[in-house]
């Protein structure tokens, strides 16, 4: 099977690989995917407490080159957004955008698990702190 | 010597053509072109001939006794299906009990599951940790019920060489058809019929530097005399049991390539060897958590099959396959999404068969080669591991099997 351009680009030069801290404030990690498929994405936003903008996003991944590209396109997209764009990020843009073929419809899917878990865990977090934060200041 | 890219080192799904072969089959294109069934005139007797020629050097390759009980087909896979479902329609009133293996390749596999739904009973036997079967358990798998054994001689994936001749024993004293595919084995390691007890035998040229589209099986005449009943029908070719016009030219470069193999064996076969401990020292010596798949010592020498922790095999190959042609799970199955079936049954986990990588050499590959791809493979799988949230997980102590994931 042939990779679009695009995902041998984001494969080859991935975005934002890496962590953050999981207790930093404004980290949201969503952990999805399971071994034994062949897939897991780790993928982390950082969100701006005053503003609710995403600032930074990082992630890692076991799985295909497709797996790959779509969580690296997805931290490209999520920086930026805020919260609310972000939850609004669909598995299907991802497939356009990388072309993705039908077996691998399942990667953009994952990669939409992963934004989801990822703002579900900040919102869990530190919603309330960060309101109460900011409303203290 | 420069190196020339992209590297092959994936011939256990195919290999290419030695040119000696390809000499040998360019005058029965347009030249010596009859049909060898064409008895009155010298076009056929001269295909004939050809064709005879070939089947003799295929036969002396495999020890058979006589060179009629190779039956050409148009490859492994049908030679399998023509053994399985040809013994099963053939001997249906004896019994409809078949025994192999967990690991066979597909058209072994898929061939037994047609004949359960159309009524035949197939026992599975499983495999050791190492990818070897006990003798024993195909032993305690037979019933009276039970017409044929079909154990492979060598495993496309791992490698892993079964004991042939304990199995033909054991099928001739308890009066089995015993079938072995040894599209793998053939032209890489001694096989022989007769004394391993062998009544049906796949083999195919393509794995042995001859062209694709041509196959044979043979098929034991004597003590005990094997009948099968044919799934192509026509003219009677192949003593009846393959109808069909033989690909003359492909058949007389199936001949040559076992004639070559049968002469270079001792000599390739050890440097071949020392090639892939060359590969697979490299590799394990530099990579932590790598795992060899199947046993050691009992596989073919041109095989190696590595289980690397943490990275998905796909990816691995999508940093190579610029360069390097190498398999994750096998040919057959990787346009599916399922992991190795076969790594699965060593009893591995499922991460650590989705995360196998087959390298598999052949008669041309150098030793600038293996040190190139050694060196890649380990590069790959650093860049790989160091975007997988497993290895990070494993980095903080954290067992990976006590997180609950949701598996899809």
């Amino acid at each position: 099977m042939a990779y679009s351009e695009k995902v041998v680009d984001h494969y080859n030069n991935p975005r934002n690989v890496g962590s953050f801290m999981k207790d930093t404030p404004g980290v949201g990690t969503g952990l999805v995917g399971a071994p034994e498929c062949g897939d897991v994405m780790k993928l982390q936003i950082k969100v701006n407490l005053q503003t609710g903008v995403i600032e930074d996003a990082k992630f890692k991944t076991f799985g295909c080159g497709s797996a790959i590209a779509s969580s690296s396109l997805a931290t490209e997209w999520l920086k930026g957004k805020t919260v609310d764009e972000a939850g609004k990020i669909k598995n299907t843009d991802i497939v356009n955008e990388l072309k993705l073929p039908p077996v691998k419809i399942h990667c953009s899917v994952l990669a939409e698990d992963a934004i989801k878990a990822a703002l579900a865990d900040y919102k869990t977090k530190w919603i309330k702190e960060g309101a109460a934060a900011a409303s203290s200041t | 010597m420069a190196l020339k890219f992209p590297i092959f080192m994936d011939a256990q799904s195919t290999t290419p053509c030695d040119p000696r072969v390809v000499d040998a089959m360019l005058p029965y294109f347009v030249e010596k072109f009859g049909h060898p069934a064409s008895r009155n005139h010298p076009f056929g007797w001269e295909a004939e001939g050809a064709v005879d020629a070939a089947r003799a050097k295929i036969a002396r390759l495999i020890n058979a006794r006589d060179p009629k009980e190779v039956v050409f087909t148009s490859g492994g896979t049908e030679a399998i299906n023509l053994a399985l479902k040809g013994v099963a329609e053939m001997y249906r009133e004896k019994g409809n009990h078949i025994v192999t293996t967990a690991i066979e390749q597909r058209a072994g596999l898929d061939t037994c599951k047609r004949l359960e739904r159309l009524g035949f009973e197939v026992t599975y036997v499983p495999v050791q940790p190492n990818g070897l079967v006990d003798v024993d358990d195909v032993k305690k798998a037979l019933t009276d019920k039970t017409i044929l054994i079909s154990v492979m001689f060598a495993n496309n994936e791992i490698g892993a060489i079964q004991d042939i001749a304990a199995i033909g024993k054991l099928a001739k004293e308890k009066g089995i058809i015993f079938h072995t595919d040894a599209t793998q084995a053939t032209g890489k390691i001694p096989v022989d019929v007769e004394k391993m007890g062998i009544d049906l035998f796949s083999c195919t040229a393509h794995l042995i530097y001859g062209p694709k589209g041509v196959g044979a099986l043979y098929v034991r005449r004597k003590a005990p005399r094997v009948r099968l009943a044919p799934m192509i029908d026509g003219g009677g070719h192949e003593r009846g049991m393959r109808s069909g016009t033989l690909p003359v030219p492909l058949v007389v470069g199936f001949g040559r390539a076992a004639e070559i193999c049968e002469e270079v064996m001792p000599e390739e076969s050890a440097r071949l060897g020392k090639l892939r401990d060359r590969l697979q020292d490299a590799i394990l010596g530099s990579v932590d958590e790598a795992f060899l798949n199947g046993d050691p010592e009992r596989r073919l020498p041109h095989n190696l099959n590595i289980s690397f922790a943490y990275v998905e095999g796909e990816s691995v190959l999508m940093g190579l396959n610029k360069e390097t042609a190498l398999s994750s799970g096998s040919a057959c199955t990787s346009s599916t999404l399922e992991p190795s079936y076969v790594i699965a049954a060593l009893g591995a986990s499922a991460e650590l068969a989705h995360s196998s990588i087959r390298f598999s050499l052949h008669r041309f590959n150098t030793e600038e080669e293996v040190e190139w791809v050694a060196k890649r493979t380990i590069e790959v799988v650093r860049r790989l591991r160091d975007m997988s949230p497993l290895y990070e997980l494993a980095k903080e102590g954290v067992d990976i099997k006590s997180i609950q994931w949701k598996a899809e």
